[in-house]
């Protein structure tokens, strides 16, 4: 049980980091994962059916990712749509593309083809008990995209990044056009979510069109979390660590939602609702934080 | 060196709130000049460094830099050489970063790389600089800019400005939102910095004697026109009432009835 939250929650955890890029640095809330997730798998899945590289089907994946989150970056940028919208927008049109690229088929399942986890099994089966093979491949490939997150938001592109989240003008008056960071950033995003639905249909045995759906609550949710347990800090390698954290722990709260939810009268059918629920309680518990640190400042000063 | 020729710029043009807020202007800036000016609220002060900065494309007119036409030339393009503070201290720099990253992005203008410039040398560098501050900044490197007074950050954002060394400095108010004291050392600070590396600056105040105690230049605008433009020794034997009575000589013979908007203080 707990291996499979771990591992759930750190395959799901690489598009949480993504999702962490657009909603907190980047300051741009992007519905796109919603389509690029189910788009990572389907582009792995076939590849991987096509008899490809294992590995070159994971670039494919991640290329494609970058290119959906650059078409919403170009939506927004050029056709001065706000961004929801843009990413809505491509969301919607990665429905059909996902179909497409799955062979007008909603569900492909990838059971009896060699894929990344199968031949990571087989490698290091031998050394590590099986149940905990992928659990430490997982373990170690998110915290890869972790430190590799860290670097990048530390060279000058990271860090112009970062302040554009918080103040555009200032990038705009250090000569930098927003546009292209914005397209970078949310490609960057894109590409990472894709990642994740890439191994994502490996783990499950199966690419499906409706695997992205409520995607995007599901990460925020996680970043939501994460935020929420550890101390406010503007180190990057502390926020991204914080990400990885709320996405196992959303996990660990869904598994148990799925699993004892019946306790309450609860079925599968209702974890949307959970997930929703979620995301509100924590906005309530960060809204009278904020409210009671107001209310101690205004004693102080009287 | 910058030109503005014929320059006109219409808001909503062809609807009830159709608003000329600049009227014509010819204006040559010439290198070296420190040009301060007033006007009341509403004569198009903050239009024209928007015009000039690139923020807003002109409707009509022309716009060059060194007899190459900018006009149409992207904000951020320009930003490269031309450098603009605004009256609120939080635009210059990012709150959630700390001062050293603030100083990183900041230190060279254009497309930022995938690389890490920043080390103990760019450090020292940023160190030495910010000790021209005499703010004890330079002790405070890894901590956030939210931490900063808006004085301390308007005063950060003038000298990563300077070092840039930018053709034409735009300073859109300033001091305005800064408390006397603090307004008080930042405007030193730009005199100072103006004066060591002979930037051209424009200055927008509402302090009548601040625009004759600075620079070498004073334009007065009132509804989208420069109504007067003085330089030189001209300037320098201003006082604030032969100002005043120059406003209300000009104003007189075109506007009745209009309530002053300039402060004396």
């Amino acid at each position: 049980m707990i291996e499979g939250i771990l591992v759930e929650g750190l395959i799901y955890g690489i598009m949480v980091l993504g999702v962490f890029i657009t909603f907190r640095v980047l300051d741009f809330p992007d519905l796109t994962v919603d389509g690029s997730f189910p788009l990572g798998a389907a582009v792995m899945v076939q590849c991987l059916l096509s008899g490809g590289n294992i590995w070159l089907a994971l670039l494919a994946a991640f290329i494609g990712g970058v290119l959906a989150g650059v078409v919403t970056a170009l939506i927004h940028n050029h056709l001065k749509v706000p961004n929801l919208l843009a990413g809505i927008l491509t969301m919607t049109m990665l429905y059909s593309v996902n179909i497409r690229i799955m062979g007008n088929r909603a569900n492909v399942p990838v059971l009896k083809q060699e894929t990344i986890l199968s031949r990571v099994s087989e490698l290091f089966g031998a050394f590590i008990p099986e149940e905990y093979v992928l659990l430490v491949f997982f373990l170690i490939l998110a915290l890869i995209i972790k430190l590799l997150i860290d670097m990048f938001f530390r060279t000058d592109l990271g860090m112009t990044l970062g302040a554009m989240g918080n103040n555009e003008q200032m990038v705009i008056s250090q000569g930098v056009n927003p546009k292209t960071l914005k397209t970078i950033g949310v490609g960057l995003s894109n590409g990472l979510v894709a990642v994740s639905g890439a191994f994502a249909a490996q783990y499950l045995g199966f690419a499906d069109v409706g695997l992205g759906q409520g995607i995007i609550i599901s990460g925020l949710a996680s970043v939501m979390i994460g935020e929420f347990l550890v101390m406010k800090s503007n180190r990057i390698g502390v926020l991204t660590f914080c990400a990885l954290a709320g996405s196992i722990l959303f996990h660990g709260v869904m598994y148990l939602g799925r699993y004892y939810g019946y306790v309450i009268n609860m079925t599968p059918n209702d974890l949307n609702l959970i997930k929703g629920l979620l995301i509100i309680a924590l906005l309530v518990i960060t809204q009278s934080k904020k409210l009671k640190m107001f209310a101690g400042k205004a004693m102080v000063a009287k | 060196m910058i030109t503005l020729k014929h320059v006109s710029m219409i808001f909503n043009p062809g609807t009830v709130n159709e608003n000329q807020a600049i009227n014509g202007i010819n204006l040559k800036i010439n290198e070296g000049d420190f040009i301060t000016v007033i006007g009341s609220n509403g004569a198009g002060k903050s239009t024209l460094f928007n015009l000039i900065a690139g923020s807003i494309i002109p409707t009509e007119g022309t716009i060059s830099l060194n007899e190459r036409e900018i006009t149409r030339e992207p904000e951020y393009k320009r930003a490269r050489y031309i450098g603009r503070i605004f009256q609120n201290p939080l635009l210059g720099t990012a709150s959630n970063m700390c001062l050293e990253d603030n100083m990183m992005i900041t230190y060279r203008k254009g497309f930022k790389w995938l690389k890490r410039s920043l080390n103990s040398r760019m450090r020292d560098y940023f160190r030495t600089e910010l000790l021209q501050l005499r703010m004890g900044l330079e002790n405070r490197m890894k901590e956030n800019l939210a931490m900063f007074s808006g004085g301390q950050r308007q005063a950060l954002t003038l000298l990563m400005m300077v070092l840039s060394k930018p053709d034409l400095i735009l300073l859109d108010e300033h001091t305005a939102a800064l408390d006397p004291k603090n307004a008080g050392i930042v405007l030193e600070l730009t005199d100072k910095f103006i004066r060591e590396y002979k930037l051209t600056a424009m200055m927008i105040t509402h302090n009548m004697s601040h625009a004759i105690e600075y620079g070498n230049r004073l334009l007065m605008m009132d509804k989208g026109e420069i109504i007067f433009d003085v330089s030189g020794e001209e300037k320098q034997a201003l006082t604030v009432e032969k100002l005043i009575e120059k406003f209300h000589q000009i104003r007189h013979k075109t506007f009745e009835n209009d309530r002053t908007l300039l402060s004396e203080d």
